[in-house]
């Protein structure tokens, strides 16, 4: 690896060297490195790009680490993965996309996450999404994560974009058996002419599960923001939504909560709220000696921390 | 120096002025003989100026701790800041992550005000009604932060207050009334005068 894809790498999956435990890196579309455990198999695909990541029942305390790196412009990545996590399993998931653009072509990965999670498995999953590069080519990324969650099972998905996508269409949508939680929490900080669209739709099948849907966003400059957040109640169960938003400058958000109870007991919640960053929280920053841009970026630092 | 006098009087006007956050419209301030009148609030904070808000300012995702070590200009330890929690009636423990958002209580959020004043330790201070919403914590507490500060920073300090014991502690009182300066001398001088023409209480008094 490059120095370069190097960078990419410490971006979005803090990893500075070969991380413990099993791994698969992606670089420019093809394989870069793989190991795999006695309890964590990866197989690659045949039909079509991508990995199947295989999880033992009862596994626990292990990592997977599947970055993807880009550095060559003009690149169009297509991947599927697919996670089969076993009964009573304890993992976490560590995905993440690095862009590096230096060219005037267009960069894109489209990956395709589907997670089989078993009976009583415990999940976290973190995504990392990151773009840099010169060039004026964009970069584009447009990750669908399928989640299917059995009995009693529990995943939280941390999803972060920070810096440097130009364009991002997230699509995530999740169905829960009896007792199964899902807890999602978004950042996302869009600049320039960004676009960013987010789409959840969580459905609640399962009697007692349950779901947190949480964004927090930050939009600068002229960029534009939708966070759609849908949550069908099939069942007893219990839902609940929240879209926090701040706007600098000229850019929009918009955030479409989508609540449908199809069940008497099922109890479902959503709240939306975007505004500019408040006056007096800036004065009270100045007034301990920040200029007025510390004082903004300190704001803009803990909300979105 | 405490600043008393009728509500819409101009006390908190004349704060604000002072932290520079509003702009008189005649008149000059200065600030150890120098003129700051024309000085934005990130100047008069760095130069020495402190001011308490009479309604603190919430903060979602920036921690207790945050804000004291920004206040402390980035040269405070955690145990420090934790010391000035307890001076202000705080278990640090139980504080010191905290975000400043809606989870805490009005009197919380004053109480960390103060602490962040107490942190910066600059030459003057200003307090908007410090004792507003401070339940639970006896005056007593809140007189002993006045006059630690006083002995440690060698400053000045000014007093937005109604009560009659923290107008009691001050060497100078100045009563506001209509935008002006209506009485201003030793708290010896003003304060008999300014507490019996309070009848206010006449009627409750007489029914007892």
């Amino acid at each position: 690896m490059d120095e370069i894809q190097k960078t990419l790498l410490a971006e979005v999956a803090d990893l500075h060297s070969v991380p413990a435990g099993a791994y698969n890196f992606r670089v420019n579309g093809q394989g870069a490195g793989r190991n795999t455990t006695a309890n964590i198999d990866i197989v690659t695909k045949e039909d079509k790009p991508g990995i199947d990541i295989i999880i033992k029942p009862g596994t626990k305390k292990e990592s997977v680490h599947i970055p993807v790196v880009l550095s060559a412009t003009g690149l169009k990545d297509l991947v599927y993965n697919d996670f089969y996590v076993g009964d009573d399993a304890d993992v976490v998931i560590i995905a993440g996309c690095g862009i590096h653009n230096g060219g005037k072509e267009a960069s894109s990965h489209d990956g395709i996450h589907s997670f089989h999670i078993g009976k009583n498995a415990r999940v976290k999953y973190v995504e990392k999404h990151y773009g840099q590069g010169e060039g004026t080519g964009e970069r584009i990324m447009n990750p669908t994560t399928i989640i299917e969650i059995d009995e009693n099972g529990y995943m939280e998905m941390d999803t972060v974009q920070i810096r440097g996508i130009d364009s991002t269409k997230r699509d995530t949508r999740a169905k829960l058996g009896n007792g199964a939680t899902l807890i999602i929490k978004e950042k996302i900080m869009t600049h320039g002419k960004q676009t960013a669209t987010t789409d959840f739709t969580v459905d609640l099948n399962g009697e007692n599960s349950s779901t947190n849907v949480i964004s927090r966003s930050v939009a600068k400059d002229e960029s534009h923001q939708v966070f759609l957040s849908r949550i069908n109640g099939n069942n007893k169960c219990a839902g609940h939504t929240e879209c926090d938003a701040i706007i600098m400058d000229h850019a929009s958000v918009s955030a479409i909560p989508e609540i449908t109870a199809n069940y008497l007991d099922a109890s479902l919640i959503h709240e939306a709220a975007i505004g500019k960053i408040a006056g007096e929280q800036i004065i009270k920053l100045m007034t301990l000696g920040l200029t007025e841009e510390e004082a903004e970026a300190q704001i803009v630092n803990g909300f979105l921390k | 120096m405490a600043i008393t006098g009728p509500n819409g009087g101009g006390k908190s006007t004349l704060a604000k002025m002072i932290a520079g956050i509003i702009k008189p419209t005649s008149g000059k301030i200065l600030f150890n003989g120098e003129d700051i009148t024309e000085k934005s609030i990130t100047e008069r904070a760095r130069m020495g100026i402190s001011f308490a808000f009479q309604q603190p300012v919430r903060f979602k995702g920036i921690t207790v701790k945050d804000l004291i070590t920004l206040a402390a200009g980035d040269k405070l330890s955690v145990s420090g800041a934790c010391e000035i929690l307890s001076e202000v009636g705080l278990c640090a423990r139980d504080y010191i992550n905290r975000e400043v958002n809606a989870s805490l209580s009005g009197g919380e959020l004053k109480r960390i005000e103060i602490a962040m004043i107490i942190a910066r330790g600059t030459s003057l201070s200003v307090f908007d009604e410090p004792e507003a919403g401070i339940d639970l914590w006896s005056f007593k507490n809140l007189i002993e932060v006045f006059e630690k500060m006083h002995e440690k920073n060698q400053g000045s300090i000014i007093i937005i207050s109604h009560q009659e014991r923290i107008l009691n502690i001050a060497d100078r009182v100045v009563v506001i009334a209509d935008g002006r300066v209506v009485k201003n001398g030793t708290r010896e001088e003003i304060l008999p005068e300014l507490l019996s023409a309070n009848t206010g209480c006449k009627y409750f008094k007489e029914d007892k």
